[in-house]
């Protein structure tokens, strides 16, 4: 079932076309790849996708309803959420405030003035839950700010898990972290997108990482898509071949 | 008709100081990317040097020669502006907005109580430079003529901006910082002066505002902050950071400004609030700024 | 701000001690001492409100005084049109109007934040205070509206006990309840859902968006709950001040509240508490020792973001703080 269909999706900056009229979908339960150089327009694409940019043409299904105008908040209403590449969380609230704070919204308790966030045992259990998912239990009471930078890559992903989406992007959820920790991280996030089968398309530089945890790739370039398939498939297509696997083989 | 030109006039008299102190609160943001809330205070106390210098003089020496000290007022405010940047404001450019907006509260503060000890609680006044110059006659309206001179002051502040921020080396620079400042370090620029030189300037067109208008208008204890929120509103309306949008701004402010006081003496304010609003309803940037 | 409430038992040893010590205030001080010290409760209350927005939603406000002043004035004008002088009254009154008010101001100020924010608000201040001129026939103008002293619960001053002691009792224990109250309500708003969600604004306001958290509403909100606080403050005030006046519309009180909250410390809960009591005390000293106090205040609060930028009780947790680490600057 096709649970994400953009048609003749465009953002262009100036004369750059960052998206060049992309039809591209995702259907669910799927665990797919964005690749693609840096200026292809990958993260333009979830940037739009998810709301943080409004499109210049073109129209977004999800859920055969169009979202192409819906504000953010309609967005994750409907079932969409993101990580990013560049950390955002909150530095100052502990771990388990991060992910309750995602449940909490959810669950539309953030209106509520006159209760006590700590005290919402449900929320918190929920909470403890998704941070063991990811390993983070023991951080659990440290300060967003205070954590590694894997740790915070994984939390930036728990936050947006947190939002239990139907459509989840990662955007680059191994960058800026070191080639150890790639695996266990990348282990992880597979482990509980595919436990919760959760639809995931996950933007990404090392195609080892790629290659091995996703059975779907898109390769983007200058706004367009270039090729989608399996990794044999991508792998042995030229075009991408020429384009980016020749840079980019390790990111 | 007479009657219009004289409304005409006012709303540029306005505009022109406006145009001073709003382009120096812009040309500083520009540059700097911070909005000292006592940018105000520099126009006062523009405004009061002025007087103060006059008064000292005003009975010895002739008018003519009187005018030649309304500058020191702007002198002074730049050299009050190059005494604080480094002082005051280079510690908190790491730190976070809130305490760049705390810190020139404070000094806002200072400031105001500074004017207060150095010239008591009266407003100081060097009225005879404006009776100096007699007035025109307009039809059946008579107009001062030292408000044409303010006027001309504006424009030519105006041109000069624009001569000195396009057309100068200094000017690239400035344009250089504004719009890239980690790649003008690369390039060798001396930020740190480029910032102090930038504040200076601000500052020295802000008392120039103070200077300039003292002779018709005074100076009064107030003035600061009032100048300060009608500059915001100017900015608003032209976009902070543009010189251009400060002058744009300034016209428009000056206008609605008089039309306000002739039709709706009671709202003027409010109108000219009520036009920030609609701008920052309809492009927060405003018309030059940069979103 | 820590990374969880005060646990009960660690807040109890020195809450119920204080609380005794505020309840006997009366009979161990003399009668000026303790009105004094009220007038610290009341801007006490205002701090709570204004630390809402900035150390708890990252707003800087520059035009609180707007509130205060609503408060104030909607008791004087209750005491003249309508000759009502309950301070019940009083403070529904003050409540409603400075509700209404930071609503309106509130929905045009959260359209922006930062730099346009502090502006706008201070604008907004400037306005009002004006306004207070320009309607002189309702305002009583520059000077202003007197304010007998109320009647609470009923129970008006009787004719032979003198005003001040009527303030240093009875309106000191009536404010010390309400203080302790609003005390208590605005603790448990931030440590609520609604309160996690302020913070996560205030620390990353693009993640907050895409966690569903509508920044815009909520900042709105905050914003009528602070106003509210404010004005609640300013309607307690009028009574202990005997008359109301346009120099509490005036930015320069607006840059009081700010200072004392700074001066407390903005990161913590109990800063601003501290720091309005403490003001209250420097603030009267100031006054009696120059005129140019504004000065000294401003010197005070340069000094402030430069040397202690976390305030008297951000200087006392790193004290005593040990093993918790101390919330960024």
């Amino acid at each position: 079932m096709s649970l994400l269909q953009t048609t003749q999706l465009a953002k262009s900056f100036g004369d750059t076309h960052a998206v060049d009229r992309v039809d591209f979908s995702v259907r669910e339960g799927e665990v797919l790849a964005l690749i693609g150089s840096n200026g292809a327009g990958k993260t333009t694409l979830v940037n739009v996708i998810s709301g943080l940019l409004e499109p210049d043409s073109g129209t977004i299904r999800f859920l055969e309803r169009d979202i192409t105008a819906a504000s953010i908040h309609e967005k994750i209403a409907a079932g969409i959420a993101r990580s990013f590449q560049l950390v955002n969380l909150f530095d100052k609230l502990s771990a388990m405030d991060n992910v309750a704070l995602s449940i909490f919204a959810r669950q539309g308790k953030t209106r509520r003035l006159f209760a006590l966030a700590d005290a919402d045992a449900e929320v918190r259990g929920e909470a403890s839950n998704i941070l063991e998912q990811f390993g983070l239990l023991p951080k659990a009471g440290v300060l967003a700010g205070g954590l590694s930078q894997g740790e915070r890559k994984l939390l930036d992903v728990a936050v947006a898990y947190a939002l239990k989406p139907r459509l989840l992007f990662l955007d680059e959820p191994t960058s800026g972290v070191s080639t150890r920790e790639k695996a266990p991280i990348m282990d992880i996030i597979s482990q509980v997108v595919r436990s919760e089968r959760i639809t995931a398309v996950i933007i990404e530089h090392d195609m080892d990482v790629v290659f091995t945890y996703c059975p779907r790739i898109v390769a983007m370039h200058q706004g367009a898509i270039l090729a989608d398939g399996t990794p044999d498939e991508i792998r042995n297509n030229e075009q991408v071949t020429a384009n980016m696997l020749g840079t980019d083989r390790h990111a | 008709m007479d009657i219009l030109i004289v409304h005409v006039l006012t709303a540029l008299l306005y505009a022109s100081v406006l145009f001073l102190i709003a382009g120096g609160l812009s040309l500083i943001y520009g540059v700097m990317r911070i909005v000292n809330l006592a940018h105000g205070m520099l126009y006062a106390f523009g405004a009061y040097v002025s007087a103060w210098v006059v008064g000292l003089l005003v009975a010895r020496w002739p008018v003519a020669l009187l005018f030649a000290l309304l500058p020191l007022g702007a002198l002074a405010a730049a050299g009050l502006g190059a005494l604080l940047e480094p002082t005051l404001l280079r510690p908190f450019y790491r730190r976070a907005e809130e305490y760049q907006l705390l810190v020139t509260f404070g000094l806002l503060l200072i400031l105001a109580d500074l004017l207060r000890l150095l010239w008591g609680p009266y407003p100081l006044s060097a009225s005879q430079l404006y009776e100096a110059m007699g007035s025109l006659t307009i039809g059946e309206a008579i107009y001062p003529n030292y408000n044409l001179v303010v006027i001309a002051v504006g424009a030519l502040a105006a041109l000069g901006m624009w001569a000195f921020v396009y057309k100068t080396q200094f000017g690239v620079i400035l344009r250089a910082t504004s719009q890239n400042m980690r790649m003008a370090q690369a390039l060798g620029i001396n930020v740190n002066r480029v910032y102090v030189q930038a504040f200076t300037l601000g500052c020295f067109m802000a008392g120039l505002g103070g200077a300039v208008i003292m002779p018709s208008q005074g100076a009064v204890l107030d003035m600061g902050v009032d100048a300060l929120i009608m500059a915001f509103v100017v900015v608003v309306i032209g976009g902070l950071g543009s010189l251009e949008g400060a002058l744009v701004g300034a016209l428009l402010v000056g206008v609605v400004r008089e039309l306000g006081i002739t039709f709706f003496p009671e709202i003027e304010l409010a109108v000219l609030y009520l036009m920030a609003a609609v701008v920052l309803l309809i492009r927060p940037a405003g018309l030059f700024g940069r979103p | 701000m820590s990374a969880w409430p005060l646990p009960p038992a660690r807040a109890l040893r020195w809450i119920v001690p204080g609380l005794v010590i505020l309840a006997v205030l009366p009979w161990v001080l003399e009668p000026y001492q303790t009105t004094l010290f009220s007038y610290g409760l009341v801007m006490a209350i205002a701090a709570l409100g204004f630390n809402l927005l900035l150390g708890y939603t990252g707003l800087l406000s520059f035009g609180h005084s707007a509130y205060f002043g609503v408060g104030a004035y909607a008791v004087a004008l209750i005491v003249k049109y309508f000759k009502i002088t309950s301070l019940e009254v009083f403070v529904v009154g003050g409540i409603v109007a400075s509700a209404v008010v930071s609503a309106l101001f509130g929905f045009v100020c959260v359209r922006y934040t930062r730099i346009f924010f502090g502006i706008l608000t201070m604008a907004l201040s400037q306005v009002l205070w004006s306004l207070a001129f320009k309607f002189f026939w309702i305002t009583g103008g520059s000077d202003g509206l007197r304010v007998p002293t109320p009647s609470l619960m009923g129970v008006s001053l009787p004719p032979r006990e003198d005003k001040m002691t009527f303030l240093a009792h009875r309106y000191y224990y009536y404010v010390l309840v309400i203080f302790v109250l609003a005390t208590a309500v605005m603790w448990v708003i931030v440590h609520s859902p609604f309160g996690k969600a302020l913070q996560a604004i205030r620390d990353n306001e693009t993640r907050a968006e895409f966690v569903g958290v509508q920044v815009r509403h909520y900042r709105w909100v905050a914003f009528v709950v602070s106003g509210t606080y404010t004005g609640l403050a300013g309607a307690l005030w009028v009574p202990l001040n005997g008359l109301t006046t346009p120099d509490i519309l005036h930015w320069t009180f607006s840059g009081e509240i700010v200072f004392f909250t700074v001066l407390g410390g903005f990161g913590t809960f109990a800063g601003p508490i501290v720091g309005a009591i403490v003001f209250n005390y420097l603030k009267t000293f100031a006054v009696g020792y120059t005129v140019y106090w504004q000065m000294f205040l401003g010197v005070v609060l340069v000094s402030l973001v430069l040397a202690l930028p976390t305030g008297i009780m951000g200087m006392v947790a790193r004290l005593f703080g040990g093993r918790r680490k101390a919330p960024a600057a």
